[in-house]
């Protein structure tokens, strides 16, 4: 039964790496570009969560509405403000000033408010465990997978069945020819920007919630993580996010239950290595064309 | 193509050549302090090189909030042989690099007679050379490694002394109030692999408790900033131990702490002095940390007279507040070094040394105290247990 609570304990851990790749992934299909800041989007997201329950004394869905909502206005101002100057820049130049922006927000939070670490109030979700079959499944550990769950499949809706989905795949299929078929392209990016900073700051309060220790510095592994997944699963491709996410954190779960928990974080990295030399395109990069 | 290349070699060689240039004058700087000991006038400046923020702030600013009293207590009484004691803080950000740095500031510009802190090991020997070159005496309210007053050759340190016990000693009293007090006959240990506190600990329990007769089913490990520890918990759970040893440092202890009472581990935790935050009570809650122990330097509880005086004398000037071990150590800090400084009679780095080297049953806050060979102080320790989120004094074990 070990396996299983190993395999359980892996897709609470993937699910937050599968929203966080979420927001990599769509940036990527549609600007090509490396957003290195999101992981500090993501942390943005969980310190909103935490001072929207605690300040504010919100509840757990209100919080989290209002995470994804400052985090999305916070994307679109990052993209504005840093990234569309560099639209026609090369590529590297907008790398560059990515990892510059995830430096900038990461010590711009530890100036305003200092490093120390927040705990999450505990109490915001009901927390029991409960063991089925000599497995040990905590009601959060539900409700977090159940909710980024629910995230992905609204996801999905608006990119097929919404009119601003549908400009978000004209333009990364053809940016220019999009702006010929009369597409608003800087909407559509910034709302691009949008929904995936939102994810990134829904992830940021179940982190909170499920790990309950955050920092100014806490997005930088979880963002690298995602990244792995994302690149797991063929960047630009938004499925393919969602199940690097989870294969990673299972993944990494069985590494820690063979003894080498050590070997983690290292484990992760060698998927990257493996991937990038053995299928660049990712697990999903050969029969679906469609990006995002 | 090549004029190039070769002018590119040559370019980085000159950058690097530059750069070893500036570590060495940088290092000049840093034993330049030497000689220029003392004070000015009619005070003595001390240094305090401390974790004011970062992952440790937590200690770095509870020993502050010590050392501030002491010294605003001694200077009311009079001062050191007419002296009056000034402090001059440096923060080191928990980064052992930046403590380096803290500590050169502190010998080459400030000029101190003495520097207490940093209070985790790992800062403190980052500046252990620097004080060493530049003989100027070092005092860590809470750094529990025993390289710090010993080196790795085996010679003591002249220069460095504590006021805590040491690692082995914490990890040893763990270990026999596990297998004497709790009668448990075995055990697991979670350790942080990347801190050589917890490493220290964690091999002197393992001898002590084996030595009694116990037996380890697990031995595993996490790394500071994981805060996924579910799987390396669920094996844990599958060798199924009647108590775990979890020698670590609050943040990563909190959220173990709480993974562990979520994935239904009931066994009694037990941890050193780097538990002792009101963090780790907010990070792993209440009810998970019932049938918890952890092993201080000092009870605000305690009985003791000494101490009421001291909890009486902090909750004044510190709004209320009920002052924690690294408070009290950072309080004694300051009365050890004071006391040696009356000894030496006046500021010559020798006799200071010589004087606190010979410190004997010296009563301080955390337990009468008298210093080693090794420039250890032997004492008695505290375990303490967590009721409802507070900690409760259960028993006194000595040396």
């Amino acid at each position: 039964m070990e396996i299983v609570q190993q395999i359980i304990n892996g897709i609470s851990l993937g699910s937050i790496y599968a929203l966080i790749a979420l927001g990599y992934t769509m940036v990527y299909g549609i600007i090509k570009l490396i957003n290195f800041a999101h992981g500090d989007v993501f942390m943005v997201g969980a310190f909103v969560g935490f001072y929207s329950i605690t300040v504010m004394g919100l509840s757990f869905f209100p919080a989290l509405l209002l995470a994804m909502i400052i985090c999305a206005i916070f994307g679109v101002l990052i993209e504005r403000i840093a990234y569309k100057p560099l639209r026609n820049a090369t590529r590297i130049a907008a790398l560059i000033t990515a990892i510059g922006v995830s430096l900038f927000i990461e010590y711009g939070t530890i100036y305003v408010r200092g490093a120390q670490p927040e705990a999450y109030p505990a109490g915001v979700l009901p927390s029991k465990s409960f063991e089925i079959l000599g497995v040990t499944i905590n009601s959060q550990s539900i409700l977090i997978l159940g909710v980024s769950v629910a995230l992905m499949i609204i996801l999905q809706f608006i990119v097929h069945k919404t009119k601003t989905g549908k400009a978000m795949r004209a333009v990364s299929y053809d940016a220019e020819a999009a702006r010929l078929m009369g597409i608003n392209v800087d909407n559509t990016i910034s709302a691009t920007f949008a929904i995936g900073s939102a994810l990134a700051g829904a992830a940021g309060v179940i982190f909170g919630i499920y790990y309950v220790k955050i920092e100014p510095l806490m997005g930088i592994i979880p963002g690298l993580k995602a990244f792995v997944a994302a690149v797991l699963g063929g960047i630009g491709i938004i499925p393919g996010a969602m199940v690097g996410g989870l294969v990673l954190g299972v993944v990494e779960s069985l590494v820690s239950a063979v003894g080498y928990s050590l070997w983690r974080d290292g484990v992760a990295f060698v998927v990257l290595i493996l991937i990038l030399i053995f299928r660049p395109s990712g697990l999903f990069g050969k029969n679906i064309r469609e990006k995002v | 193509m090549k004029k190039r290349k070769v002018a590119g070699i040559f370019l980085s060689l000159m950058l690097s050549a530059g750069m070893m240039a500036g570590c060495g004058g940088a290092k000049d700087t840093g034993s330049a302090g030497s000689g220029g000991q003392g004070a000015s006038g009619d005070t003595i400046k001390i240094g305090a090189n401390l974790e004011l923020s970062g992952g440790t702030a937590s200690y770095g600013q509870s020993a502050g909030q010590g050392i501030d009293l002491a010294v605003e207590e001694i200077n009311k009484n009079g001062g050191i042989n007419g002296k009056k004691l000034e402090v001059v803080k440096v923060d080191n950000k928990s980064d052992p690099a930046e403590s380096t740095n803290a500590a050169i500031k502190l010998t080459s510009q400030e000029k101190v007679t003495a520097i207490i802190g940093p209070a985790t090991s790992g800062a403190v020997l980052a500046e252990s050379d620097i004080a060493t070159d530049s003989k100027t005496v070092v005092i860590t309210p809470s750094g529990t490694n025993t390289q710090i007053t010993v080196g790795e050759d085996g010679k003591v340190k002249d220069y460095m002394f504590r006021t805590c016990f040491i690692d082995p000693f914490q990890g040893t009293v763990a270990a026999n109030f596990a297998s004497k007090e709790l009668k448990v006959s075995n055990a697991a240990i979670f350790a942080d692999n990347a801190s050589d506190y917890a490493k220290g600990l964690a091999a002197a329990f393992e001898k002590t408790f084996t030595g009694n007769g116990g037996k380890i089913v697990a031995k595993e490990a996490y790394v500071a900033k994981d805060t996924d520890f579910r799987a390396t918990l669920t094996r844990i759970k599958a060798a199924n131990p009647d108590f775990i040893f979890i020698p670590g440092y609050y943040e990563e202890v909190g959220l173990i702490i709480k993974q562990a009472r979520e994935m239904g581990i009931q066994a009694p935790l037990m941890g050193g002095d780097g538990w002792d935050s009101p963090t780790l009570v907010e990070l792993a809650g209440k009810d998970a940390l019932n049938n918890a122990y952890t092993i201080a330097h000092y009870a605000s509880d305690d009985p003791d007279p000494k101490i009421k005086d001291f909890v009486k004398a902090f909750e004044a000037k510190y709004s209320g507040k009920s002052p924690n071990g690294f408070n009290a150590l950072g309080y004694d800090s300051v009365y050890f070094l004071a006391d040696g400084l009356k000894r030496a009679g006046d500021l010559e780095p020798v006799k200071i040394k010589d004087a606190l080297a010979q410190t004997k049953d010296l009563p301080l806050v955390s337990g009468k105290f008298t210093v080693d060979e090794q420039h250890n102080p032997i004492k008695a320790a505290t375990i303490l247990k967590y009721e409802n989120g507070t900690q409760k004094f259960a028993a006194k074990i000595n040396p």
